[in-house]
């Protein structure tokens, strides 16, 4: 590892990551069937802009809509043992890894950056619904006490966006066992006094929601997201009735009184400055257009080249 | 009458022929059946040892659902004086899956808190098959706070196929409460021992089982998933729950050699359920044994000490 890599290649990652898209390419929406550019949803943050559907995002496509100029710093996140129970199903779970990362372009289902938003610095962990399910392995174990650990150390808050299905089956018991390992991650920065903010996305359940995902100071969602421990077929078959409209979306654990707020994902980076500033003793965030930063001192204070502990 | 699993057939029927002999026997005096009897009954002793010796993961996780496995109840009556139960979360319901108070153990007073799945079909229903729902985890919580505050030991006996999928439960948020009670586990300054008795159900488990200590019982079992879950999933076919279970590592003895659990408890031949009495005796020795190894510790040490436990886990793999 060197500078370059270390440092510049990050940054550059960041700024440079945005898929390269065809002009031409259409989507559909899922949800009202519209077609639309690729370019607009993706201006538009992966929201429909004719039904405001909140379609999936990758992590790296929200770092780089979330920080200031699409600038940030990934966090490193320790490795650790690779198929520790030799888990086979019909593939064998290195294959289903292979698979996943050639289909996403990472390594694994967590993201850890660091940078500022609105000029105001964070740690922000996003889960990636597409590599596995987002499912809770030891690495997402690992990045998100990595992500805390990293807040600690440089005083920030972590925001962390929450997406899986569940702890990783193909690993077993010690995918269970980042249950308490990421409560513990996040006791290290409530003793810390830092805010962690958790922002469910679609979707979010399982034991991700029985763990770190339900234990934010405050609990923002996306509209429609579904969040929820057991699944809506597994109730059915239970209780042998059919669930009403609605259930497990954001908006019903909204009147539930599971969460704090549900906000569109256009607001959300302005509500999370908002909302942490104010949290963190700061002055009120300057309204508009910033202009660029002369400098960017903590990207040069980062220790990138120490391996975290 | 015996309730005989599945792999136990062979079992069943020598056995039943020994009782059939005495049976005949009692009627006709005139026959003389004992030797014939006594060496049915050391086929079927030998044949026991034998099946129990070896049991595949998925066999484990019939004998740790077995309905005549002695369940949270049975364990707090045999080991504990004085069990006063304490219930309800003060905020919705009492859950009859959980059951907790305050108690002694060897003299000493402790809090006990366990899942119960009940014994007959009445009392199953009353304790929901051991599924918890919110309020079994917000009680629990509520019982560690008085633990901590009293300075009074915590036992968890976890016996769950995992926390009740109901739409009651989503709403009056059941991934808060088990959240919530992992995190209260984390945060007690009173030595914590959990033992898995049967069945350690995924997050309904964790929730009790963030302890400093985890012991599970020979052929109890402790996993993710259920083997017939993950079958419909990654085989799309719920029968594949032998092939499942084998590749979950839910054994006592995956989870010991991943460094995920502390000690595994003998079961009498045949099983807990066969010799119930022996099973609870030795339950009862290793809580005895690892709550003398964190006697000594202060507080701080103890909050110290689980955390470290589980920050440390995952650093190794089965070697195979
Ligand atoms: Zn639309």
């Amino acid at each position: 590892m060197n500078w370059i890599t270390n440092y510049v290649r990050p940054r550059i990652n960041s700024i440079f990551s945005r898929r390269e898209v065809p002009e031409n390419l259409w989507t559909k929406c899922d949800e009202c069937g519209t077609m639309l550019f690729h370019r607009e949803i993706s201006d538009n943050l992966f929201v429909c802009s004719n039904c405001s559907h909140h379609m999936a995002i990758t992590p790296r496509e929200r770092f780089d809509a979330l920080f200031d100029g699409g600038i940030y710093v990934d966090v490193p996140v320790p490795d650790p043992v690779a198929d520790p129970l030799h888990f086979r199903d019909q593939k064998k779970y290195p294959d289903r890894m292979k698979a996943a990362q050639k289909k996403t372009g990472e390594k694994e289902a967590m993201l850890v950056g660091e940078g500022e938003i609105g000029r105001t610095p964070i740690v922000a962990a996003a889960q990636d619904f597409g590599f596995m399910g987002g499912s809770m392995s030891m690495f997402v174990g690992n990045a998100i006490i990595a992500a805390a650990e990293r807040a600690v150390e440089l005083n920030r808050p972590l925001v962390l966006f929450s997406a899986a299905g569940g702890a990783r089956m193909q690993e077993g018991i010690l995918g269970l066992m980042q249950m308490p390992r990421t409560t513990i991650a996040v006791q290290m920065l409530k003793e810390a006094g830092l805010p962690y903010i958790v922002v469910l996305t679609h979707p979010t359940t399982g034991g991700v929601t029985a763990s770190y995902a339900m234990l934010g100071d405050v609990q923002i969602a996306e509209p429609n997201a579904l969040i929820g421990f057991a699944g809506a077929r597994v109730i059915e078959q239970t209780i042998r009735e059919k669930l009403p409209e609605g259930f497990q979306r954001a908006e019903y654990l909204l009147e539930h009184g599971m969460l704090d707020r549900v906000t569109d994902r256009r607001h959300l980076r302005d509500e999370l400055v908002t909302i942490i500033r104010m949290l963190m003793g700061m002055t009120p965030p300057v309204q508009g257009d910033l202009p660029a930063p002369e400098d960017t001192p903590q990207l040069a204070e980062a220790p990138a080249d120490k391996p975290k502990k | 009458m015996t309730h005989y699993l599945d792999f136990e057939k062979p079992l069943a029927e020598i056995e039943g022929k020994a009782e059939e002999l005495r049976t005949m026997a009692r009627t006709n005096e005139d026959m003389d059946i004992e030797a014939e009897a006594k060496a049915l009954d050391t086929k079927a002793d030998a044949m026991l040892i034998d099946l129990y010796k070896k049991l595949t993961p998925w066999r484990k996780c019939q004998v740790a659902r077995h309905p005549e496995r002695p369940h949270c109840k049975n364990y707090i009556d045999a080991l504990f004086t004085e069990y006063t139960p304490l219930a309800g979360d003060r905020n919705f319901a009492d859950d009859h899956a959980v059951m907790g108070g305050i108690a002694r153990f060897h003299d000493k007073p402790v809090v006990v808190i366990g899942h119960e799945k009940g014994n007959d079909t009445q009392s199953r229903i009353t304790h929901n098959f051991g599924m918890a729902r919110p309020e079994g985890y917000r009680k629990a919580i509520r019982l560690m706070d008085l633990a901590d505050r009293f300075r009074l030991p915590v036992i968890t006996l976890v016996d769950t196929p995992g926390a009740y999928p109901g739409k009651g439960a989503e709403e009056r948020g059941q991934s808060e409460a088990i959240a919530r009670s992992t995190e209260k586990c984390l945060q007690i300054g009173v030595p914590l021992i959990s033992v898995v008795i049967g069945e350690g159900g995924s997050g309904g488990a964790v929730a009790f089982a963030t302890a400093n200590r985890v012991a599970m019982l020979e052929h109890s079992v402790y996993s993710v998933i259920s083997p017939e879950g993950c079958a419909s999933i990654l085989w799309k076919d719920a029968e594949k729950m032998r092939e499942a279970a084998e590749a979950l590592r839910l054994t006592a003895q995956d989870l010991h050699s991943l460094g995920v659990i502390d000690r595994i408890i003998p079961e009498p031949s045949g099983g807990a359920h066969r010799h119930a009495k022996q099973a609870i005796a030795e339950v009862g020795k290793t809580i005895q044994a690892l709550l003398a190894g964190l006697s000594d510790k202060s507080p701080e040490a103890l909050i110290r000490d689980r955390r470290k436990k589980f920050m440390s886990m995952g650093k190794r793999g089965l070697e195979i």
